[in-house]
């Protein structure tokens, strides 16, 4: 409904307020009327009026051509139609706009086609809920004042600018799946990315984003101990893993895989498919995974990418061998500094029994490590080697 | 919706290639679609002029000016349908490759 009115308004502001305002109409009015048989409808007629009253006398003040359009459009909206897909597209395209900062981005995402409060995502970003507010106030003063349109973009724009909503749904899913407390977040993210995937069913891009999304999350159950201390792969309760969750971004990948040559989303949520159909970590057909890895590198080089994939060709092929690779990554000298590459080390030395070498490394790891449950993590694994 | 558009030198960006401007191809194309309404280039910093008054006296210095390794080489007032076509006008001038380039919505008094 605020989408709708966003589009043929163009005024943000009113938009919501008239949302807002239908709402506490409806909270009045329905518990002693009863509910309408189409309270979608009732509410958005009731939004529609008060747009119209607003901007009826805006109008007669300024006379204004564009303000007089948008009463003729608000006047012809139908309120039985139960949801305006085309609107919802546009807005998410809006909100993620390259002409805004990242950090806007991600909230006005979040608040407007997600529906979170700005506390909400205060809470998950660690800051303040006025600094969520001032910045979703401040992106929609530029999206009127700059002029930045509401629309899907055309074709030869489509590619960079879907590209670009995808980075902000990831970014805000991550952010959610990092802290425990905060899932709404990922559940958010994966709600807007269903709609995105609804709307685009030909972007293969973004069913394989939602299949990504979704195999992270099936893990949210088994990911940490009773200490909230990250547990891997291998040492998580498959059993906790979400089934249905797996099966749907299986199903996902299926047709997706079927109309286009994967872009990195798909390719990373194959990796995540075959750890998820995986009976145990020993079990897992690393061999594939490495493959996945080398076609992603392909698609996005990245000395991330390729420290990962060393991680799983020490999976594959032994330890020996996935030290070799890794510094053969490490030899390019762009993870210097990087806490998860003396993590790899340790873990490939923990496998081969060097324990003592296992230890210095993850000291290493645990004095660059950034948050505290990763801390806890390589100290338990300092522990488990005699460190 | 007009957008000024600011044309800047910036050391960052690939050196000038007198073979590679088609600024003439971007004026040409863009007054015809009348999106171009008015532009040119800016002489540079050592010419220019400050002018202050303080205490109701005109104060006229060859500078200071900012330091700055970016500065503004030209201009051009756009009339675009929105921020989106202005980026493409923008991205098309062959000083988005030489320099940078920022856009202003214009704020009229009248708003």
């Amino acid at each position: 409904m605020v989408s709708t009115l966003i589009r043929v308004t163009g005024d943000w502001s009113l938009a919501e307020d008239c949302t807002a305002e239908a709402f506490e109409a409806a909270l009045a009015t329905w518990p002693r009327d009863g509910i309408p048989t189409n309270p979608g409808a009732w509410l958005t007629t009731v939004a529609k009026n008060r747009a119209l009253d607003r901007l009826r006398r805006a109008a007669t003040l300024a006379r204004k051509l564009e303000e007089m359009t948008a009463v003729t459009e608000l006047e012809h909206l139908d309120p039985e139609l139960s949801d305006f897909p085309d609107d919802r597209l546009r807005l998410i395209f809006t909100c993620c706009h390259p002409a805004l900062s990242l950090e806007a981005r991600v909230a006005l995402t979040l608040r407007t086609v997600g529906g979170l409060t700005t506390a909400q995502i205060a809470r998950a970003f660690l800051v303040s809920e006025a600094t969520i507010a001032q910045r979703i106030v401040r992106a929609k003063r530029k999206i009127t004042e700059a002029a930045i349109p509401s629309r899907v973009p055309e074709a030869h724009l489509l590619a960079e600018r879907l590209s670009g909503v995808l980075a902000v749904l990831y970014l805000a899913f991550n952010e959610g799946y990092s802290v425990v407390a905060h899932t709404s977040i990922a559940d958010e993210a994966i709600r807007v990315t269903r709609a995105l995937a609804q709307l685009m069913p030909g972007e293969s891009e973004v069913t394989g984003l939602l299949a990504l999304m979704l195999l992270q999350h099936s893990r949210r159950r088994a990911r940490l101990d009773p200490g909230a201390v990250p547990l891997t792969l291998e040492e998580q309760d498959r059993s906790l893993w979400d089934a249905a969750a797996i099966a749907e971004a299986g199903e996902l990948l299926n047709g997706a895989g079927r109309r286009a040559e994967p872009g990195p989303y798909q390719l990373q949520a194959a990796i995540a498919s075959v750890h998820a159909t995986a009976d145990s970590a020993a079990a897992t057909n690393w061999q594939t995974i490495v493959a996945l890895y080398d076609r992603l590198l392909a698609v996005t080089p990245s000395p991330i990418v390729e420290l990962n994939r060393a991680v799983a060709v020490g999976m594959a092929s032994g330890p020996e061998v996935g030290l070799a690779a890794l510094e053969r990554v490490a030899a390019s000298g762009a993870l210097d500094g990087y806490y998860l590459l003396p993590a790899a080390r340790a873990d490939l030395f923990r496998r081969l029994g060097e324990y003592s070498t296992a230890a210095s490394f993850y000291r290493i790891a645990l004095a660059g490590a950034p948050t505290q449950p990763e801390r806890d993590f390589f100290a338990r694994r300092l522990d488990e080697v005699g460190g | 919706m007009k957008y000024m558009m600011f044309v800047a030198t910036d050391p960052e960006a690939e050196p000038y290639d007198p073979a590679q401007d088609n600024i003439q191809e971007w004026v040409a194309e863009m007054v015809a679609r009348g999106v171009n309404l008015h532009g040119d280039r800016l002489r540079p910093i050592e010419d220019a002029t400050l002018v202050r008054v303080r205490n109701g006296e005109v104060l006229v210095t060859d500078g200071p000016f900012t330091e700055s390794k970016e500065w503004i080489a030209g201009y051009d007032m756009l009339e675009a349908a929105d921020l989106d076509e202005a980026i493409e006008i923008a991205s098309k001038h062959p000083m988005a490759r030489f320099g940078r380039i920022e856009l202003r919505p214009v704020w009229p008094f009248e708003e």
